[in-house]
């Protein structure tokens, strides 16, 4: 269960590239924990260290000490293609990203983000060209994501709203989950249930029923 | 009064919808989920921390692939992480009541090897994962599609999803596939048309007659990687080929419940006069056996052709194309057959399957891998391992100086040990090409079984037409 999550005010860390995988947002090697525990050092990692282990020289733009704590990203075109690992979101919230702004998201990443308050927020690409452009030549502006009046706010005052999906929305606002909700629900399950027998049985032995 | 025209996705979609609020997403009922040891931990300690039971352990099933060794199964694990990760996914399944497929079971292997050849993957169901290449499923006209570890707690609480309906994308594949050209060749001909973000939203539906002639191994292929061109999910509407491989599998229907799914399942392909929101055509007849030279399975080309030069893509992607180039270590606007090679990997969900087996060895058969080269060939699953040795292809693979192996996930992922060394070439029948996807700093080539196993016997990218053609006892030379 998350917290009750409405707006986010900081700078942005602009990585100007499109189809960010989640192998280089949470690489493979990162996924053997049975819990969530460290993925803030897993973030990026191989763009952040050398095969051999050693921090890149000069370092990646995530080990820079002016981009810790930032909590907008703004990314190329489809971020977040890929595996279907939720570890790629788990990690960016654990580093701190609260809101990403991209022409485009894969979907499943999308809907995992969503799922842990993690705001994907899609511009068109004349947008995303402006706002790339703006943090080049302004690079400590603050910007306002604010999810309840679907807007972000530029540092200059100047403001576009966004789309997001309506139910995602009220879950993220409320900090909670899909899974009461759908629970809440379970009459309407089961009553489908009953007239939609299970089309197989996975236990041992049941095949010839 | 005449019912609107459905798509086969449609048509699985609205046979699912448990109830829809407005605003809402609509519930969607699963029919079969699938479950492995990597994405699924944090889910069962979410039930734990709630107080929940999993509703439907029969419609579960869960299996070890991922992180597994492919070594000698009796030897110890050395990786802790992944040891202890394999024994958590025993426990889970063991305190919840699901049926595990772990080590030592014969029906152990990828999830999406195990599915179809045990029968439990059935047309018009729906079938989620927590991964990306559940779409593998879809080859039986199934509704069938990744989900992230938050997902896998809901359908294993409420055997539900929330879920927006996808938009149709059909993608015929007309005319008939040259020999030597192969399932692989058309998926990443397409991705390498739309690109890795092309079907973003959508399902693909694989239709027409080079799509028809496929096999369901082959389908299988083609399904898989409908992730990589952006789609979650794809699908191929069930046909004789489809009931034909079901029949007599161990979960698959019986007797008199056979005749009566098979009759419901006729019912399942695209009515005339359906309509999709975007549809493409890619001519079968002029597919050529395809290769990856970039950093994502989008950047291919054919054997027989050149990296682009960095004029031929759009501005825009100029800046991917140097960067993917640089990683690789390739020139842009050289030709992709040649390059050297440092591992060949046959193996994955993509191409594990025990016809990807057979088409690796009947290149290998009577020949020897190239010096110097190291060849891992992995079955998708103990069944697809068993079948192959009882029709001698492990010899073959070993006589030809390739590695057999257990089954499992392997270099796809590169989770399990086995890897490609920092700055290393692999030629691979997997999925993923991304930046250290196979091994920090490893390189890979995605291609299919029959141009692997070509590049194997020659240590260069080869066209396999050219060896293909000729006698299989003869000696062949790097080009």
């Amino acid at each position: 269960m998350s917290e009750p999550f409405a707006r986010v005010t900081s700078r942005v860390i602009s990585i100007p590239r499109a189809n960010i995988d989640t192998d280089q947002i949470c690489p493979a090697r990162f996924l053997k924990i049975t819990d969530k525990a460290n993925l803030a050092d897993a973030l990026f990692f191989d763009w952040r260290f050398t095969p051999d282990g050693k921090r890149r020289e000069p370092v990646s733009f995530i080990d820079e000490p002016v981009n810790a704590g930032r909590q907008i990203l703004l990314a190329g075109d489809n971020f977040g293609a890929g595996s279907s690992r939720e570890h790629a979101p788990w990690a960016l919230r654990a580093w701190g990203i609260r809101a990403i702004v991209s022409t485009s998201f894969a979907d499943i990443f999308s809907g995992n983000a969503l799922k842990n308050a993690l705001l994907p927020i899609v511009v068109s690409a004349e947008r995303l060209a402006a706002l790339q452009a703006l943090v080049a030549t302004a690079p400590d502006g603050e910007w306002i994501v604010d999810l309840e009046a679907q807007t972000v706010t530029l540092p200059s005052g100047e403001s576009f709203a966004f789309a997001i999906d309506p139910f995602a929305r009220t879950m993220i606002l409320a900090g909670t989950d899909e899974i009461g909700y759908v629970r809440s629900k379970l009459p309407a399950i089961e009553a489908w249930e009953a007239t939609h027998p299970a089309r197989v049985d996975t236990r041992e032995g049941a095949a010839a029923r | 009064m005449a019912e609107q025209p459905r798509t086969i996705l449609e048509k699985i979609w609205d046979d699912h919808v448990v109830a829809s609020d407005p605003g809402a997403p609509a519930i969607l009922a699963i029919d079969l989920h699938l479950v492995h040891e990597v994405t699924s931990p944090q889910a069962f300690t979410g039930l734990r921390e709630r107080g929940l039971k999993i509703r439907k352990p029969g419609q579960t099933v869960a299996t070890a692939d991922h992180s597994i060794p492919t070594l000698d199964p009796s030897l110890p694990i050395a990786d802790e992480l992944a040891r202890k990760q394999l024994a958590q996914i025993e426990e889970n399944c063991r305190e919840f009541g699901i049926p595990f497929h772990g080590k030592g079971s014969p029906t152990r292997g990828i999830v999406h090897v195990i599915g179809p050849e045990l029968g439990l993957t059935q047309p018009g169901m729906t079938i989620v994962c927590g991964d990306s290449h559940t779409a593998t499923h879809g080859a039986f006209g199934a509704l069938a599609f990744g989900i992230g570890t938050s997902e896998i707690e809901m359908v294993l609480a409420t055997q539900t999803l929330l879920q927006r309906k996808p938009k149709t994308f059909r993608v015929e594949v007309t005319g008939r596939l040259q020999p030597g050209v192969g399932a692989k060749d058309i998926i990443l001909a397409l991705i390498a048309r739309i690109g890795i973000g092309g079907g973003t939203g959508h399902v693909f539906e694989y239709t027409s007659s080079a799509i028809r002639a496929l096999s369901m191994e082959e389908r299988m292929t083609v399904c898989n990687m409908s992730i990589e061109g952006g789609a979650r999910a794809g699908l191929i509407a069930p046909d004789e080929t489809t009931f034909a491989y079901l029949k007599g599998r161990k979960f698959a229907p019986q007797g008199a419940a056979w005749d009566a799914a098979v009759a419901r399942w006729r019912k399942l392909p695209t009515d005339a006069g359906a309509t999709y929101d975007r549809t493409i055509v890619i001519d079968g007849d002029r597919l050529e056996p395809m290769v990856t030279y970039g950093t994502n399975p989008g950047m291919g080309v054919a054997v027989t052709g050149q990296i682009p030069a960095l004029s031929d893509v759009e501005p825009g992607a100029r800046d991917d194309l140097e960067r993917a180039l640089a990683y690789m270590g390739l020139e842009a606007g050289s030709s992709i057959a040649g390059r050297k090679l440092d591992v060949v990997f046959i193996g994955s969900c993509t191409n594990g399957r025990i016809e990807d087996m057979r088409a690796a060895a009947s290149v290998l058969r009577g020949r020897h891998v190239a010096d110097g080269l190291r060849v891992l060939v992995v079955p998708g699953s103990q069944q697809v391992k068993a079948q192959a040795e009882s029709e001698g292809l492990d010899e073959v693979f070993r006589a030809a100086g390739a590695e057999w192996r257990e089954s499992g996930c392997s270099m796809c992922i590169a989770m399990n040990g086995d890897q490609l060394e920092p700055g290393e070439y692999g030629i691979s029948t997997s999925n993923r090409n991304f930046q250290g996807r196979q091994g920090k700093g490893g390189r890979t080539f995605l291609a299919s079984p029959l141009t692997a196993a070509a590049s194997a016997v020659t240590g260069v990218v080869t066209d396999p037409r050219t060896l293909v053609a000729a006698p299989q006892s003869s000696a062949v030379e790097a080009h």
